[in-house]
């Protein structure tokens, strides 16, 4: 791990209806980290990506890739083009795609109207097809179609899908909702395998599973739009701030 | 991106014989007098109608995009066509003067600047695809950058339709107001009263529905063709992953656009009128419902939707006029609650029952199993 910044977070606000979503809001990540989000319903990790990947635009505060890309004025298309790539918290497949097709559809290449027309797949992309599927244990799948996969095997298709993109960076929302306790920790297990390569961004509400991904990395505790505190997970887990609005929130809620 | 599966081989030789029966041994039969004039120009309209069908099909059932614009762009072609036909009637018209007898009728001496240049077929030609092209493009830019979808979309490209048609109503519009245009001579010279003229038309008519369903068949296949199905199925993952789908949405709309223009040009010689009733959202409703009774996403589906409703619309109109509408929209029903998939999926839906009547036996036991 370096010193280069992949993703700069600086006093970001977004407001919705009044509601401050995200407040002053400032992160950073590095480049080849695995970092864990975690946080109590509503604290803003999902708008937290949405204003990452434009989705969302903020109201105040700047948000850059790598040390000087402006994403706020860009939109979604361009941002993944940049290398951001996001996994929904649902899953989000091509259901009526085979398996096959969802991943030819997110392999890194041209995006463009005509492009697409005319592309005809490389033998080398061919391979990586089988690669990624193979990593993601669908390859016995490839013609099903995603609409007819388990919850959890969406997931991973989902994966699959993000990595045939080869981003720089990797946000993903709750990647274990609805798996079994053997395929969480194969997911963590790969997504553990990806760091280094890619600069991953997890956000999760599993704690076993945070604590497996975390190992001795950071994690950040979010909660009413803005940090509560970072650190390693046992010091966080240990944080008697992070564990009053975990535990206590029923006392502290009228404040 | 996927090798042609049976299905699509089958379907493939299908067509072919179909469109051979239609391109070749219809028009020989018309021509030998087995098959009436009569016939022949109502197959024709029926093969207009199954381009029109096509196009809602490349909108709503492949990209998910209910337009209901596409009856405004096919009388946008129509009209292109029409201004063309009215200038060759000449001087043959009611008030014998060199000008169409509508301007005539609203104090015009000389003919207006925008209908000069229409005397030229090919200059109609063009203007049968630029105009639809044109309105298409600025239409659809507007409306996909600003990201509107679903019923918003369907809602405005009907106020668009709408509004179209009361235009055209107007008589200071200079396109023939309510009436629109009729009473056609020629057409490249030749009589459009005449058995060849017409018999030219259904094969030309044949032969654009044989080419436009030959390359989106293809396209289908390709990598333009699964995205255009995940927009449907998912826009936002395809905007996630780096596309920009309103270039494809855009794309796709001014295809179909010129698809439909097309079919208006073709249709208005082979009907003899033109007017604004054909530019109406209800016109744009019908076609989908073509597109839903012949199954959508399937390219046949549509023809034959536009077809059989067609000609059922014949027969009623003739043994029950006052009835059409409620046999139409009984019909709108009865697909969507009970043959989601259409005319063409019942096949596979006579292929299930049968399988299950024959395995009923064997069926108890192999559904056990998975429970226990």
């Amino acid at each position: 791990m370096n010193n280069k910044y992949m993703l700069t977070v600086e006093d970001v606000s977004k407001t919705y209806d009044g509601f401050k979503a995200i407040t002053d809001l400032n992160f950073y990540l590095f480049e080849g980290e695995l970092r864990t989000v975690i946080g109590p319903n509503g604290a803003g990790k999902s708008t937290f990506f949405d204003l990452i990947t434009g989705r969302a635009k903020p109201d105040t505060g700047k948000i850059e890739f790598g040390m000087d890309t402006d994403l706020t004025t860009m939109n979604e298309y361009e941002i993944n083009r940049l290398g951001i790539g996001r996994k929904f918290q649902t899953p989000s497949v091509f259901t009526e795609h085979t398996v096959y097709n969802n991943i030819v559809l997110s392999l890194v290449g041209s995006r463009g109207v005509f492009a697409s027309i005319f592309k005809r797949l490389s033998s080398t992309e061919r391979d990586r097809i089988d690669e990624l599927l193979k990593l993601v244990r669908l390859d016995g799948k490839r013609d099903w179609k995603a609409g007819m996969l388990a919850h959890g095997e969406k997931q991973w298709l989902e994966i699959g899908m993000l990595l045939a993109q080869d981003p720089k960076v990797l946000l993903v929302d709750e990647p274990a909702a609805g798996m079994t306790d053997e395929e969480t920790h194969r997911t963590g297990e790969l997504l553990i395998s990806l760091a280094g390569k890619h600069s991953i961004i997890v956000i999760e509400h599993d704690m076993t599973f945070v604590k497996q991904i975390a190992r001795d990395g950071m994690v950040t505790v979010l909660h009413q739009g803005s940090v509560l505190c970072e650190g390693k997970f046992d010091a966080v887990q240990s944080n008697p701030k992070v564990r009053e609005v975990y535990l206590g929130r029923g006392k502290s809620g009228g404040k | 991106m996927s090798s042609l599966s049976k299905r699509h081989k089958i379907e493939l030789i299908a067509v072919g014989l179909i469109a051979l029966f239609f391109i070749v041994i219809f028009p020989l039969l018309n021509a030998q007098g087995v098959v009436s004039n009569f016939t022949i120009n109502l197959w024709g309209k029926y093969l207009c109608y199954a381009l029109l069908a096509i196009s809602v099909d490349l909108l709503w059932g492949y990209t998910g995009l209910l337009s209901l614009g596409q009856a405004l762009f096919f009388s946008l072609g129509g009209y292109m066509m029409g201004m063309y036909l009215m200038r060759m009637i000449g001087d043959l018209g009611q008030y014998k003067t060199p000008i169409p007898d509508f301007l005539v009728f609203l104090g015009w001496t000389e003919l207006p600047k925008f209908w000069v240049p229409f005397a030229s077929f090919p200059f109609a030609a063009a203007m049968v695809m630029v105009v639809p092209g044109l309105l298409a493009l600025v239409f659809g830019f507007l409306a996909f950058r600003s990201r509107i979808k679903g019923v918003y979309f369907s809602i405005l490209t009907q106020a668009l339709t709408y509004g179209a048609s009361l235009m055209f109503f107007r008589n200071d519009m200079l396109m023939g107001g309510n009436n629109g245009f009729t009473d056609f001579k020629f057409i490249l010279g030749y009589d459009l009263r005449d058995a060849v003229t017409q018999r030219g038309l259904f094969i030309a008519t044949a032969v654009t529905l044989l080419v436009v369903y030959a390359v989106l068949r293809l396209l289908s296949y390709t990598k333009f063709g699964l995205v255009q199905r995940a927009i449907r199925d998912g826009e936002n993952r395809v905007l996630f992953s780096g596309y920009a789908t309103a270039h494809f949405k855009l794309f796709i709309f001014l295809v179909a656009a010129l698809i439909a223009a097309v079919a208006g040009a073709l249709y208005v010689p082979q009907v003899g009128i033109i007017n604004p009733s054909e530019m109406t959202p209800d016109k744009s409703l019908e076609a989908v419902v073509w597109c839903a009774v012949g199954g959508r996403a399937t390219l046949v589906g549509p023809i034959i939707g536009a077809i059989s409703v067609n000609a059922l619309k014949s027969w009623a109109s003739r043994a029950a006029p006052d009835y059409w509408l409620v046999i139409l929209g009984g019909l709108f029903v009865v697909v969507v609650l009970l043959l989601p998939g259409g005319i063409v999926s019942i096949p596979d839906r006579i292929k299930a029952l049968w399988q299950r009547l024959t395995k009923k036996s064997a069926a108890p036991a192999a559904d056990s199993k998975p429970s226990v």
